[in-house]
């Protein structure tokens, strides 16, 4: 045993009489007896004046070997109203300082839930609010607690201390569910939870007690028990080694489908979150997702009545066979139709001179206005082969989209932001394949094939350059995978701009901005909301008002990213910018043009547009 | 003189140093005179909202930060900051508002207030859901009226109110005249509001800012009333500084009498505060109304707790030095105050439909319920505006009176109270023209559970058991608040309802009918049924043991159901 704890240093008197002591011990004695001396050695040096009257023990080397050893952290969350779960979480944490220990306080405003699955130990002091539900900070913790995104804990202890009123019916409610969902998870219980009505005052002193001596305990016993091995965690980057690929999509779980628009939006867009978990699949910020996307059933029902074919009539498809109802559902597209669909339902029908009376133009607009459905209703056929039919169709293509997330802040996750077409057509309402699939149909615990989509000409500059990001709409979601990265792994100065209709209700990602801005991660951040003044304002136009600081961002090395809509926005923003270097560098358009090339040959002007 | 003042407990007042004193005694000092960086904030297009220090900062110029808390969870599940809006009240002495103002108040509500206004308790009006970019031109709108909203809110004398009976109506107005010359002489003298609303350039001055206030203007709010007995409306006991107007043999007002430390905020399951009627220290001669003012308020400026905001309120003040004490102190500085003049309140209620005055006038008090109006009653009431002749006078029980009709002008604008259906609104039970409420959910942030949303409904209810008892012509006050802080004075009410949780309630029984006497906590937390069937076996009770004319507030007292509150800091025993 002495050479285990050579560091100590005792005398050889000394050890006997621990040896001694040790001999004649149970378990729970010697549990006890480690904390007392804990207690007793940061007395000692509390009041390490007296220490060194005895120069043989040298407490400090106990200590300095001790701190590896305490390997369990300990944080200590306060959830509060009105500030009494803060004050006696703050009263907590000095306890548990002077005890040795070593708390990280955190109130739950500054709290990443996706912390708890790496707790240790945890200590929750909680208020509740209203009908048993938490302080209003607290709500987005309970929610991921309580939800279905909550990861088993079974590493985790925790005790808690829940405040309330009696005169309540739901006394407590808010620390009575998280106990029950966290023993539900997996975690264990340090030590009962303890429900204070207003005179919170004792029973709080004596869970604080309790519980500090219990850890204090433990640790003074771990220091004792040197032989502990230390865990090492290995972080050996993985690489993208997956079997999943575009051939052979990922069955993707959905994790969540959320509408970010805001009540009264005159936008639909969705944060839709997707599981990665055991895919192997990894990627940068910048990569898309491909989603293999399949058409609204509902759809698929009404072109099979117009066309009144069966809808389990078999089919064969590469030499697979199916019936006809999957195959139109997975493997046509059947929704816009192409020219060649026009010429082969023409030879079918017999109506080919009316559409080839038509010029290049008209025939444009025509395929704009007439779906297949609203073809094949205005021109019927009955008893056609099924197999005839498909030949027409074109086969149903993957979808990519940018993806809003960095695995360094959601590992095994992928998250994409997914605005639907959605419009009328002969009175119907219709929407886009991919983006209609992923509104209506990607709910919750759904799944969806994806696969990653390498994009090597979106990426943070490697070595945190300066950055000023561009984006309208969902053209923001590359954009939320850069700052997700840059919070993780840092980086330089950033400045985003960003465009929609209203304030009020479609700021994507607000909350999330306004954090990386408080935090320093986003330097700056220009919006513009075309819908909410008289005169409509767009990116281009915050762009022109910071011309200055725009060019000598430029000039001191940015990197410059444009994403979104490109039939106006990025022509647009392209043409401002060249205006911004015209006017501040004062040379001739020509010349900011080539200024401009000049940056997109060095990767310093990246577009993802669509 | 001020040796004559016995030595006090200075320990939480001016005299410290600023940090043994509240956080926001330190934010007062730091604010530049309330400038703070509220001009900068409003730039921000980032959030709707604006910094913290400056939300506090606001309130001294009338704007309160809010949110809609029904769409706050799922605004943040969406990733969207709370939907921030402001509500903006005016500075309104004595509920005075000419036609003009009228109107252009209506438009300014219908162009950025939502389409909607309320018409407070304390006889002026709040604009709400008012978005950031809009607080300027609703500011700069008022302003080309002459209105403004300086000292609405905030740590400072806010807008001074002044009864609306018309029984008197050369008195009236003479009081009128008076609330106007106090509120305007002691709101702050800062030109933050000039600068930040009307963007005004800063004026260099050698001259101090503030030469009442100084950096840290008063503890917490301070509000003052002018009254005439026998009407009460104006609830003079729920005043920290109230004016009894006396009236001489000659029919003139020979003075005041001066009553001081009302006020009825609370915090629940805390003991050491309470609501407190005020108390009558004197009488004052007209002239002397200025200095006695500035007397009663420099002595809460310099005596208030500034260590503990919960007991920042002058009627702590009084009863932690003592009423003997605080009255030498205000005559230490004001000379002595003679001996009050005896007077009689009967009612604080409002005095509904027509009323001629002695000079021949004409006023109609319209019931506008909990103060609420929506655009339809808005754009009626502006067809009103436009024609009328008088002024508009907004109540202490949040109504409207039609003020000044001129016999020949009476039939027009009762033609048009009927062509609009605005004179069907009176056509209420008695409990519901007794009755008030504040806004609270889903607008003001201290609110725990509805109250303007939910009266309407529980009164409906009170009205069946009311019939049952054969009780509907009985005038009972009943008054509720979303929270205990009793912006609708709740606690000197004969039934008063103050929210605990969404649809649970504290009940009070015991209130003054005419505001005199606090009511005492009868059954806490309740919902609906509790209250109802506590209300059914009270009012059961009233229908058959009460004495004539005995009011139900008295009647609880007398019956033994409730003990009676002699002093607002027992009401809590």
């Amino acid at each position: 045993m002495a050479s285990q704890l050579s560091g100590v240093a005792l005398t050889a008197e000394q050890w006997q009489l621990v040896e001694a002591l040790g001999s004649s011990l149970t378990p729970e004695h010697a549990y006890w007896i480690s904390g007392y001396f804990a207690g007793l050695g940061s007395a000692l040096l509390r009041n390490s004046g007296t220490v060194s009257q005895s120069p043989d023990v040298r407490i400090p080397s106990v200590v300095t070997q001790a701190e590896p050893i305490a390997a369990r952290s300990l944080t200590i969350l306060h959830i509060s109203e009105t500030g009494n779960s803060t004050e006696l979480a703050i009263r907590l944490a000095t306890l548990a300082v002077e005890q040795g220990l070593n708390p990280t306080l955190v109130g739950i405003a500054d709290y990443k839930v996706r912390r708890l699955k790496e707790e240790q130990d945890l200590l929750i002091i909680t208020s509740t609010h209203g009908e048993g539900d938490p302080p209003q900070s607290g709500m987005e913790f309970f929610e991921f607690v309580e939800g279905r995104k909550a990861p088993s804990l079974p590493d985790l202890r925790y005790a808690i201390l829940a405040l309330g009123d009696m005169s309540y019916e739901h006394f407590c409610g808010a620390g009575k569910r998280l106990d029950e969902r966290l023993e539900a998870l997996g975690a264990k219980r340090l030590q009962p939870r303890v429900d204070c009505d207003v005179d919170y005052e004792d029973p709080a002193a004596a869970w604080s007690t309790g519980i500090l001596a219990l850890l204090a305990a433990e640790q003074a016993s771990a220091i004792s028990s040197a032989a502990s091995p230390s865990k090492t965690t290995g972080g050996t980057q993985q690489a993208n080694n997956s079997v999943y690929s575009k051939r052979n999509p990922f069955p993707a779980t959905v994790i969540d489908n959320i509408v970010l628009s805001g009540r009264g939006s005159t936008r639909e867009t969705h944060h839709i979150e997707i599981s990665l978990a055991d895919s192997g699949l990894t990627y940068e910020p910048g990569d898309a997702l491909g989603i293999v996307t399949n058409n609204d059933p509902a759809m698929v029902e009404a072109l099979l009545a117009a066309l009144s074919m069966n809808p389990d009539a078999p089919l064969t498809i590469k030499g697979q066979t199916t019936t006809l109802f999957d195959a139109l559902g997975k493997s046509f597209e059947i929704t816009t139709a192409t020219l060649r669909f026009l010429d082969h339902w023409g030879e079918l029908t017999g109506t080919t001179d009316i559409f080839s009376a038509m010029d290049n133009t008209k025939r444009a607009a025509f395929l704009h206005d007439n779906h297949i459905i609203d073809i094949i209703r205005a021109y019927p056929l009955k008893g056609l082969d099924p197999q005839r039919f498909v030949d027409g169709l074109r086969p149903l293509q993957p979808r990519l989209y940018s993806i809003a997330s960095s695995l360094s802040i959601c590992p095994d996750e992928a998250h994409i932001t997914v605005a639907p077409v959605r419009y009328k057509l002969h009175g119907e309402p219709r929407s886009g394949v991919a983006s209609g699939h992923l509104a209506d149909r990607a709910v919750a615990d759904s799944v969806l094939p994806v696969y990653i989509q390498s994009n090597p000409h979106f990426r943070l500059p490697s070595n945190g350059e300066p950055i000023i990001m561009i984006g309208a709409g969902t053209g923001v979601a590359p954009y939320r995978a850069f700052m997700q990265e840059r919070e993780a792994n840092g980086g330089g100065r950033s400045w985003m701009f960003f465009g929609e209709r209203n304030f009020r209700t479609d700021f994507l990602y607000q909350t999330e901005w306004q954090d990386w801005l408080k935090n320093g991660v986003l330097t700056k951040m220009e919006v513009a909301f075309s819908r909410d003044g008289a005169e409509k304002v767009y990116v281009q136009h915050r762009i022109y008002e910071h011309a200055h600081d725009v060019y000598a961002w430029l000039e001191e090395g940015a990197y410059i990213y444009l994403c979104g809509d490109a039939s106006h926005m990025a022509p647009d923003v392209h043409n401002i910018l060249v205006t911004v270097i015209e006017e501040q560098a004062s040379v001739q358009r020509e010349e900011a043009e080539e200024y401009l090339r000049d940056l997109q040959r060095d990767g310093r002007y990246q577009r993802d547009v669509y | 003189m001020a040796n004559t003042l016995p030595p006090t407990d200075r320990s939480c007042d001016i005299s410290q140093p600023l940090e043994r004193l509240s956080p926001d005694e330190s934010l007062k000092a730091e604010s530049d005179y309330l400038r703070g960086t509220i001009a900068l904030g409003l730039l921000d297009r980032i959030t709707s909202a604006v910094p913290g220090n400056d939300i506090k900062l606001m309130k001294f110029h009338g704007i309160y930060e809010q949110d809609d808390r029904e769409v706050r969870d799922e605004r943040r599940r969406q990733k969207l900051e709370p939907a921030f809006q402001f509500m903006i009240r005016v500075r309104l002495p004595g509920g005075i508002c000419t036609t003009e103002r009228w109107l252009k108040i209506s438009d300014l509500a219908c162009a950025h207030g939502n389409e909607t206004l309320r018409m407070t308790t304390r006889q002026t009006f709040q604009f709400h859901w008012v978005l950031k970019q809009n607080i300027v031109p609703v500011i700069r709108g008022l302003h080309e009226v002459l209105l403004d909203t300086v000292a609405a809110c905030g740590d400072d004398s806010r807008g001074v109110m002044a009864t609306v009976n018309p029984q008197f109506p050369a008195l009236q107005a003479e009081l009128a005249a008076l609330a106007k010359t106090v509120s305007d002489h002691v709101i702050p003298k800062t030109r933050a509001y000039h600068e930040i609303w009307y963007g005004e350039k800063r004026i260099a001055s050698s001259e101090p800012e503030e030469p009442f206030y100084g950096q840290t203007y008063m503890p917490r709010k301070f509000k003052i009333g002018f009254v005439i007995p026998p009407n009460n409306d104006i609830d003079i006991y729920a005043q920290d500084l109230g004016y009894i107007a006396i009236i001489g043999e000659d029919g003139k007002i020979a003075g005041f009498n001066v009553a001081i430390g009302g006020g009825m905020g609370r915090t629940d399951k805390a003991p050491r505060t309470y609501p407190r009627t005020a108390s009558v220290i004197g009488f004052i001669t007209p002239d002397r109304l200025i200095s006695v003012t500035d007397a009663v308020m420099s002595v809460q400026r310099d005596y208030g707790n500034r260590a503990d905001r919960s007991r920042a309120r002058f009627k702590y003040t009084v009863d932690d030095k003592g009423l003997d004490w605080i009255k030498l102190a205000i005559e230490d500085r004001a000379g002595p105050l003679e001996s009050a003049r005896p007077y009689d309140f009967t009612s604080n209620a409002d005095i509904y439909g027509w009323i001629e005055s002695d000079d021949g006038s004409h006023h109609f008090t319209l019931f506008i319920e909990n103060g609420r109006l929506n655009r339809d009653m808005l754009d009626k009431i502006a067809r009103i505006a436009h024609v009328h002749k008088g002024h508009f006078r907004l109540t202490p029980n949040q109504n409207l009176m039609i003020a000044n009709i001129a016999t020949a002008d009476k039939p027009e604008i009762e033609a048009l109270l009927r062509e609009t259906g605005l004179i069907a609104f009176n056509e209420r039970s008695v409990l519901r023209l007794n009755s008030m409420a504040c806004v609270a959910l889903p607008t003001c942030g201290l609110a725990m559970a509805d109250s303007e949303r939910y009266l309407p409904d529980l009164i409906t209810k009170i009205e069946g058991i009311l019939t049952r008892y054969n009780l509907h012509n009985e005038p009972i006050t009943l008054r509720m608040t979303g929270c205990p802080n009793g912006c609708s004075r709740p606690f000197i009410a004969e039934i008063g309802l103050t929210g605990r949780a969404p649809g649970k309630y504290n009940l009070y029984l015991g209130g003054g009918f005419h505001g005199q006497r606090l009511n005492r906590l009868y059954r806490e937390n309740i919902g609906e049924p509790t209250i109802l069937e506590a209300l059914d076996e009270v009012l059961g009770r009233y229908a058959t043991e009460r004495l004539p004319d005995e009011h139900f507030g008295d009647f609880t007292i007398r019956a033994g159901i409730i003990r009676e509150v002699t002093e607002g800091r027992f009401s809590n025993d």
